[in-house]
């Protein structure tokens, strides 16, 4: 086991020479890497918190500690959801679980971190770049940001995200380091053939991946080369849902993906296997009470596409979508948000539909296009998940009942 | 028995064993309560709260940290927690809850697979190691 070694300024850091909030933080930045077995620190470029939904008292506990301290980031650090829509605030149910949300939301803004409160920070324009260090948290956040940026973060858990913001270090352990990130089982995907050109393979392949490697590293094989940044978030998202991936390699596609599989185990991914995931993640109902799209948070151009595909008949149930104000500001500026509106989308930011008492608690059978939202919805909120792709979704809602293409 | 681990967290415990056949993720997984309620782990419905945790890793979201310090606060997490390898994310509800609380839930890396299912276990976990003894 290697000792921790910490520069001279580290330990002043952890002795209290920059105020008990940088020690404190450094206790816990300390603590984390003598479990990782690091070496030493490694010092980050951004941060991306997580810490910032609401999980209880400790949620807030937490934040004051630091804010009485005198907290205050010293690398750029973005903020994923957290249990308020402090746009929208009269669409969240649960006013007690509001108050405490938007109170642990000013208290992250307060200790300096950016208001971004979305859980696709990669979707903004500021993004780190290939090699950077940084310490993201939020399972679909982290494996994006390693697999697709080629930045480097390991799977980090709340409260250390903020420590490692506020001292600017992170263990230099794990998907920190080259060899750690090398690919662990290959998946041959090309049986899948035209079905890998559907949106809908990325969740489903997500999920079985995940299943299957638990928390290693997949390099996949036959990914189409026009693969977009959405199809790789939605497989990235399902992936560390059901498993605990954090990165992945696509070969031809992904910046660090070996060239050859060779030295690797390799499993065939058949089509009948997604199709028996499909069914895992979805009732067999036909019965349906409301669609809620967009986790992780939709990208712009996903909600441009729901634009051009709501406009028509009407829409029979009840639409929701999640994506981050950003996105908002950006659709208002152009006058889609108008036209999602107009067709009766419900657009949430800030939080997600499956984290924050937005539904309403008699709908028992949801669709969406996101694996990771119907892996967590039976659990977080009690409904049974349909899942298909965005056009299902939105003709499903026009119907009143699921309809699917296939 | 006596069998030896490391300690990734240090504190002390005694009680009975659960044994998960899956990981889990403490966010998204447990509730409030202690119990599991993700609907895709075979032991759905088990109650967690002071039992001896024995489980092979922690598995998908980060804020399993989160909750789990949530939990040691409430006085509904599990008594100790037993992993077959090192998780990251599990040990730094704990790190935060002794920060904030002063409340220690041990957890320890073991090669559990000997114990029995259905003895009390006494878990003591000091930085320079661990032992759990039936």
């Amino acid at each position: 086991m290697p000792t921790l070694h910490l520069t001279a300024e580290e330990e002043a850091m952890l002795g209290g020479r920059d105020g008990e909030a940088v020690a404190l933080a450094m206790r816990v930045i300390v603590g984390q890497a003598r479990i990782s077995d690091a070496p030493r620190l490694v010092e980050i470029t951004s941060a991306h918190v997580d810490s910032c939904l609401y999980h209880g008292q400790v949620s807030l506990d937490f934040a004051h500690r630091l804010a009485d301290l005198g907290a205050r980031v010293r690398v750029p650090t973005t903020l994923n959801v957290g249990s308020m829509d402090l746009i929208h605030p009269a669409l969240v149910r649960d006013h007690e679980l509001a108050a405490a949300g938007r109170e642990l939301m000013t208290a992250y803004v307060g200790l300096g971190c950016t208001p971004t409160f979305t859980c696709a920070p990669y979707q903004l324009a500021d993004r780190p770049g290939f090699g950077e260090h940084i310490a993201w948290a939020e399972s679909n956040a982290i494996v994006f940001a390693n697999s697709v940026l080629g930045a480097r973060t390991d799977r980090y858990g709340d409260f250390l995200d903020v420590c490692a913001a506020i001292t600017g270090r992170a263990p230099y352990a794990g998907l920190q380091t080259p060899e750690a990130r090398r690919g662990t089982v290959a998946f041959d995907c090309r049986p899948l053939g035209e079905f890998l050109h559907s949106e809908l393979a990325y969740p489903l392949l997500g999920h079985h991946i995940g299943s299957v490697v638990g928390d290693g590293i997949p390099v996949l094989v036959g990914i189409p080369a026009d693969v977009g940044e959405d199809e790789l978030k939605a497989f990235g998202a399902a992936a560390a849902s059901a498993g605990g991936v954090a990165l992945f390699h696509a070969v031809g596609i992904t910046p660090e993906a070996p060239s050859s599989v060779e030295d690797l185990p390799v499993r065939v991914v058949e089509l009948e296997t997604l199709q028996h995931v499909r069914r895992e993640l979805s009732s067999a109902v036909s019965e349906l009470d409301a669609v809620s799209v967009g986790t992780p948070h939709a990208s712009y151009d996903e909600c441009v596409r729901l634009a051009e595909l709501v406009v028509g008949p009407p829409l029979a149930l009840p639409f929701y979508l999640s994506t981050a104000r950003a996105t908002r500001d950006r659709l208002a500026d152009n006058g889609v948000l108008r036209v999602l509106e107009a067709a009766g989308v419900t657009v949430v930011v800030d939080t997600c539909t499956y984290v924050t008492a937005i539904l309403s608690p008699t709908w028992k059978h949801v669709m969406t296009n996101s694996g990771k939202w119907a892996h967590y919805a039976p659990g977080n909120i009690n409904v049974s998940p349909i899942l298909g792709t965005l056009a299902e979704c939105v003709a499903s809602a026009r119907a009143g009942r699921v309809v699917l293409d296939v | 028995m006596i069998i030896h681990g490391r300690t990734l967290h240090p504190g002390t415990a005694t009680g009975t064993p659960i044994r998960l056949t899956a990981p889990l993720s403490f966010w998204g997984g447990t509730d409030n309560q202690g119990r599991i309620v993700d609907a895709h782990h075979p032991q759905c419905g088990a109650l967690l709260t002071g039992r001896i945790l024995l489980m092979e890793s922690g598995r998908g979201s980060s804020s399993a940290s989160s909750v789990l310090a949530e939990q040691i606060r409430a006085r509904t997490a599990p008594a100790a927690i037993i992993l077959s390898r090192p998780d990251p994310i599990i040990p730094l509800g704990a790190l935060v809850a002794a920060e904030l609380y002063h409340l220690n839930l041990p957890v320890v890396v073991a090669r559990y697979d000997e114990l029995p299912d259905d003895a009390l276990l006494h878990v003591s976990a000091t930085p320079a190691g661990a032992t759990i003894t039936v």
